[in-house]
């Protein structure tokens, strides 16, 4: 099967009111040309965002941010987004704050079928508030419920037309986890080979998860 | 009490925790101040840096990178990666986080107190950063050290109960500031190093912590 598109149709995944997930942390890993693709060539709000950090300065993403396009994000850390602290200060805009490793195992859960996380991290600070918490084996633990998209937007360096994916370096982050958690998986790649042409050990996300892939610096 | 100008505080502090650390150690550390501390291990101890963003290695700052963005810290500066170092995913810096595997952290504190309880994240009604990954990795990481300043503005840092939002419960083992080595015990917090240049009763008179002097206290330098 060849899950190639075009950026145009892979946009048209995303409506008002969707849930999107976007991968990347700060500067690495981020699938810019999707998010830049949507910002531009459709006029969809109300988005919930889920991302690490809904972008750095000037990225695709803080710009969409920027023009009131999101109703709510869901991230881990706002500090070097000078946009999205404003509309959090000004109260424009609706935000829920995960510590990043609850963060990425919230999505991994809701892949992977689990119910959730069980996890020490938060217990007795005000991410604890109105959780439910276990304790196992005398150590106290919140549970955190998955964490899922309606559509995904990830980065990798390379895939095959079927939707094997090769990332490098740190630019994995959160694009691994999240193409396991979304209705719709398009991954942004630098270069798209045959089927057949990644090496099955060199395969960092199997093509299972993935349903589309764009070119990047394909016009849109 | 003395005056000590700010470079020379970060300079007794860094320089102190440095000799924390063992050859061998994977070690993370905070942005600003801690990062310092990899600056003045001595010559036989080599240690791992881990970045939470998916990397065990991290080296010096790139100057000349790809423009990429594929080896960068968690602050997003492109940065080298030393040989016998590591990329992966976020869950996988997490487990390594949470799951006991980080030998040591050091990290600054807006509030630190007697019973361990570390504040570092958010100052309400300022400004809403988020916790972003320093909540997994003092809960995980076996030894927590707060690297700060002991007082700002005049106010002490160190205190009975913190005030500000935690960061996590009784995390901290040790607090080292320029005026001092602290441990927290099951006992209380106890001054095991002071500057030789300041008295235990200076030391008090700017911590609002009870201290329990140690009889063995020793100079920090």
């Amino acid at each position: 099967m060849n899950k190639v598109i075009s950026k145009k149709e892979a946009i048209a995944h995303v409506h008002d009111g969707s849930v999107l997930m976007v991968g990347g942390f700060n500067t690495s890993g981020d699938p810019n040309e999707l998010v830049e693709a949507l910002r531009t060539k459709t006029s969809v709000k109300n988005i919930t965002l889920i991302s690490t950090d809904s972008g750095v300065t000037d990225s695709p993403l803080t710009n969409m941010l920027s023009e009131g396009r999101f109703k709510k994000v869901i991230g881990t850390f706002f500090g070097a987004n000078k946009e999205i602290q404003k509309r959090v200060n000004e109260g424009t805009i609706e935000y829920e704050l995960v510590p990043q490793g609850t963060f990425v195992e919230r999505i991994r859960s809701a892949g992977a079928g689990l119910g959730g996380v069980i996890t020490p991290t938060g217990v007795g600070t005000v991410v604890a508030e109105g959780k439910q918490k276990i304790n196992i084996d005398g150590r106290e633990y919140l549970i955190e419920k998955p964490l899922r998209g309606e559509v995904a937007f990830i980065r990798a360096e390379i895939a095959d037309e079927s939707g094997n994916l090769v990332m490098i370096g740190n630019a994995k982050n959160t694009n691994t986890v999240m193409a396991m958690a979304a209705d719709f998986v398009i991954a942004q790649a630098n270069q798209i080979v045959k089927t057949g042409e990644i090496d099955p050990d060199d395969v960092t996300v199997p093509s299972i998860y993935v349903d589309a892939i764009v070119l990047a610096g394909e016009e849109i | 009490m003395i005056e000590i100008e700010k470079s020379l505080k970060r300079e007794i502090i860094v320089k102190r925790i440095a000799k924390e650390f063992e050859d061998g150690f994977n070690v993370n550390l905070g942005v600003g101040m801690p990062s310092l501390v990899a600056n003045y291990l001595p010559d036989n101890v080599k240690i791992m840096l881990h970045g939470e963003n998916g990397m065990l290695g991290m080296g010096e700052h790139e100057i000349n990178h790809d423009g990429q963005y594929n080896s960068v810290d968690a602050g997003g500066a492109p940065v080298k990666v030393v040989p016998g170092g590591a990329f992966f995913d976020s869950c996988a810096a997490f487990a390594m986080a949470r799951g006991g595997h980080l030998d040591c952290t050091v990290l600054g504190a807006l509030e630190v107190d007697q019973e361990g309880n570390l504040a570092n994240w958010w100052v309400p009604g300022v400004r809403m950063p988020g916790m972003g990954g320093a909540m997994d990795i003092v809960v995980g990481a076996k030894r927590v050290i707060v690297s700060m300043e002991h007082t700002s503005k005049g106010m002490p840092k160190i205190l009975k109960r913190c005030s500000l939002p935690l960061t996590a419960v009784k995390c901290v083992d040790t607090i080292v500031t320029e005026l001092g080595y602290f441990k927290v015990t099951p006992e209380g917090l106890v001054l095991k190093e002071i500057n030789p240049n300041v008295t235990v009763e200076e030391v008090q008179s700017v911590t609002e912590a009870d201290l329990i002097i140690s009889p063995n206290l020793k100079a920090m330098f």
